[in-house]
């Protein structure tokens, strides 16, 4: 019934993306860093929804929206597992998966308190030297930041 | 190596320090030259650091510069509020290079590619002071000719050391370093750079005691042990005076044995080895003065 349920919405997009396997509570989230807030077109999202694999997720869904995998590849610090479902005429014609990209830039922030991005007017930006368990080195100020102490600005 | 900033030794490359080195030794040999004339360098000091800033305007100044510039934010417009970033791209315009040290971690980083005046960092918090670097592996090869194949003894506080740090990484671009880590075991080396030694193909022991290396090391690094860096004071107590080198210690050590420091020192090198001709940290200070005019002609093309 539930299944029945993510089905006929899924299927009621005729132009978008579906962004499915969210970790629940990170929906919000993705949401500000697709920048989606702003978004004038219809959005539907969903959290704590039953899934088979995860137990519980999130899931978002944009009409007239695709996302290159530069943009998309952001969210894949807070959702690794994410799904990526891309529909046009009502038909499925992508499916793909999100992978953490070899920089970051302008949208998280650096851990260090003494770093200049946390002072003055200077977009972060980080290399990614550990993908498996996150860690991004901090092009200003060379401090490590690792998946735990991840925020996003 | 024209128009390229320096903001952290692994900038540049082992054939680019190498060379940096070599034009030093230029320097040193005649370091009244002319050259920088026509050149206008700017010192931004937003914070004080008087024997850096001394030292850069040395070698400026020796060889014709003119400095502008100031010996801490509170007496320019940063007091007043104005960003980084307006601060570099005004001055930038009114010199050739750009001297800076400032609290911020990365902000001489940040400075550097705002536009196409070259930076040279001159310390970002705890961060980077490349110039320092330099000028340690500058006094190593003139002691021991070589950067290659040598035992370097770090003395000190190896945790916090910023100093330390780079100068490890620096060397381990050599060959064969066998490095002697001697601290409290509260300020040991940070493991990731132990890996970064190993990985790169040197050794390393660690001790607690100083004397245990003194005969078996070409280089006797030594730093500071700052009070505020242990949580528990009385191990502060116990180990203070264990850390402190005394002439006497240095009879059985190598002939080519050189004792360097970073300075300013507080009492961890006692005065009386000063007369000592294996105590090298006075000269270390003038080198300085010769590799930073090695770097400033580097960058300006005039070498
Ligand atoms: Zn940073």
């Amino acid at each position: 019934m539930e299944n029945k349920k993510t089905e006929l919405k899924v299927s009621a997009l005729e132009n978008g993306t579906v962004i499915d396997h969210i970790p629940t509570g990170h929906v919000l989230q993705v949401m500000r860093i697709l920048n989606l807030e702003n978004f004038e077109d219809q959005i539907y999202f969903g959290a704590n929804l039953d899934s088979k694999k995860y137990g519980k997720k999130g899931l978002i869904k944009v009409s007239n929206r695709f996302f290159e995998d530069l943009e998309i590849n952001k969210i894949s610090l807070v959702a690794p597992t994410a799904t990526l479902i891309e529909i046009r005429n009502f038909d499925v014609t992508k499916k793909s998966g999100v992978t953490i990209p070899d920089t970051v830039e302008g949208f998280a922030k650096c851990i260090n308190p003494k770093c200049i991005t946390n002072h003055q007017k200077v977009a972060t930006k980080f290399y990614v030297t550990d993908k498996d368990d996150l860690k991004m080195k901090c092009h200003y100020c060379e401090k490590i930041t690792k998946k735990n102490d991840v925020e996003f600005l | 190596m024209k128009n390229r900033s320096l903001i952290s030794i692994n900038d540049y490359s082992k054939e680019e320090i190498l060379h940096i080195l070599k034009i030093a030794e230029e320097f040193e040999a005649n370091p009244r030259q002319k050259i920088l004339e026509n050149h206008v360098i700017a010192s931004l000091f937003f914070e004080p650091s008087t024997r850096t800033r001394l030292s850069f305007e040395s070698a400026i100044m020796q060889l014709g510069g003119k400095v502008i510039g100031f010996t801490d934010a509170s007496s320019s417009s940063v007091k007043k509020g104005e960003s980084l970033r307006d601060t570099i791209e005004t001055i930038s315009l009114y010199s050739d290079l750009i001297v800076m040290r400032h609290p911020l971690e990365g902000s001489s980083r940040f400075a550097s590619e705002l536009n196409d005046t070259p930076v040279i960092n001159a310390g970002d918090g705890a961060n980077q002071h490349p110039t320092q670097c330099l000028l340690d592996l500058y006094s190593i090869m003139q002691t021991q000719n070589t950067l290659d194949g040598l035992d370097i003894a770090l003395v000190g506080d190896l945790k916090y050391g910023r100093t330390v740090h780079s100068l490890v990484i620096a060397l381990s671009m050599f060959k064969n370093t066998r490095f002697h880590l001697v601290s409290p075991f509260e300020l040991k080396l940070p493991r990731s750079i132990k890996d970064f030694i190993i990985a790169n193909g040197h050794t390393y022991e660690q001790y607690t005691d100083i004397s245990q290396v003194i005969e078996k090391t070409d280089i006797l690094y030594m730093t500071r042990i700052q009070q505020e860096r242990f949580a528990d004071q009385l191990e502060y107590e116990r180990v203070k005076n264990s850390y402190i080198l005394e002439n006497s210690m240095l009879e059985n050590s190598r002939d080519n044995l050189r004792i360097l420091h970073p300075m300013p020192r507080v009492n961890e090198i006692d005065e009386n080895v000063d007369t000592n001709e294996k105590a090298h940290y006075f000269q270390q200070a003038q080198n300085g003065v010769f590799v930073r005019q090695a770097l400033l002609a580097s960058i300006l093309g005039l070498r």
